[in-house]
């Protein structure tokens, strides 16, 4: 039941550490990193910057966190979005979800990676090798990926 | 019903959305005859050249209301931050 927004890297392994610790109901741990790709649509990244909305971002994870806790019997949860620069191969967004079970477990960290796609507001822009940068286009397969949760 | 005439209220602006209006945030007096997102969109596309290029295909920015998402024909009345963006593409 965290989120947060940094500029620093994540080590999964501490934030599953941290997130579990002594406890002995959890049976469950789904870990999902997002990471820059070298090509995107076709094209060659050379960079990745990511914009967000200070605040909204913050609100709009808690919100998105909230619902996958209703739908599912989630003993922790954690979503970690990185903001900042970056090159291909860095990590971007960590969700950890901990459930008595795996089913719960992997469904939540669908659901919230789901989601936080279509509503978490960050806005990505590429740079090329030749240094052209482009915003990102949404993705129409995103909202198909998040509408398959109904309205949740 | 002194604040009928004008209230403020400020507008932040991301991505491709803020470089074409050319700022980030700004305040503003709107006028009471703006009622809803897309009042605010109309408004705004009269304010310049910038705005109405920034606004020309407005199916392709979204709006926020005080850092929740909103559709067009969402009420800005007792709004004290509106916000413009493209659809999101984090994770």
């Amino acid at each position: 039941m965290a989120i947060r927004v940094q500029r620093e890297d994540f080590n999964v392994s501490s934030e599953v550490d941290a997130l579990t610790g002594e406890r002995t109901d959890i049976g469950a741990v789904v870990t999902f990193v997002g990471r820059v790709r070298a090509a995107n649509e076709g094209r060659e990244i050379a960079s990745l910057t990511l914009e967000h909305y200070p605040g909204m971002t913050e609100a709009e994870l808690e919100r998105i966190e909230a619902k996958a806790m209703a739908r599912w019997p989630l003993q922790a949860s954690l979503v970690v979005h990185r903001i900042g620069d970056f090159v291909p191969g860095d990590n971007l967004v960590l969700v950890v979800t901990a459930s008595a079970h795996r089913q719960a477990a992997f469904e939540a960290a669908g659901f919230l990676m789901d989601y936080l796609k279509t509503r978490a507001p960050f806005w990505k822009k590429e740079t090329d090798p030749e240094g052209n940068s482009t915003w990102v286009d949404a993705r129409l397969g995103d909202e198909t990926a998040a509408d398959r949760w109904g309205s949740g | 019903m002194s604040e009928a005439l004008e209230r403020p209220v400020r507008l932040l602006y991301f991505a491709w959305v803020r470089e074409r209006v050319g700022c980030g945030s700004e305040e503003v007096s709107l006028p009471s005859s703006v009622a809803t997102v897309a009042d605010l969109v109309d408004w705004l596309k009269t304010r310049g050249p910038e705005f109405s290029q920034a606004f020309e295909r407005s199916e392709l920015v979204r709006a926020a209301v005080d850092k929740a998402h909103v559709k067009p024909d969402a009420s800005i009345s007792g709004a004290r931050e509106i916000a413009f963006f493209p659809p999101v593409t984090g994770g």
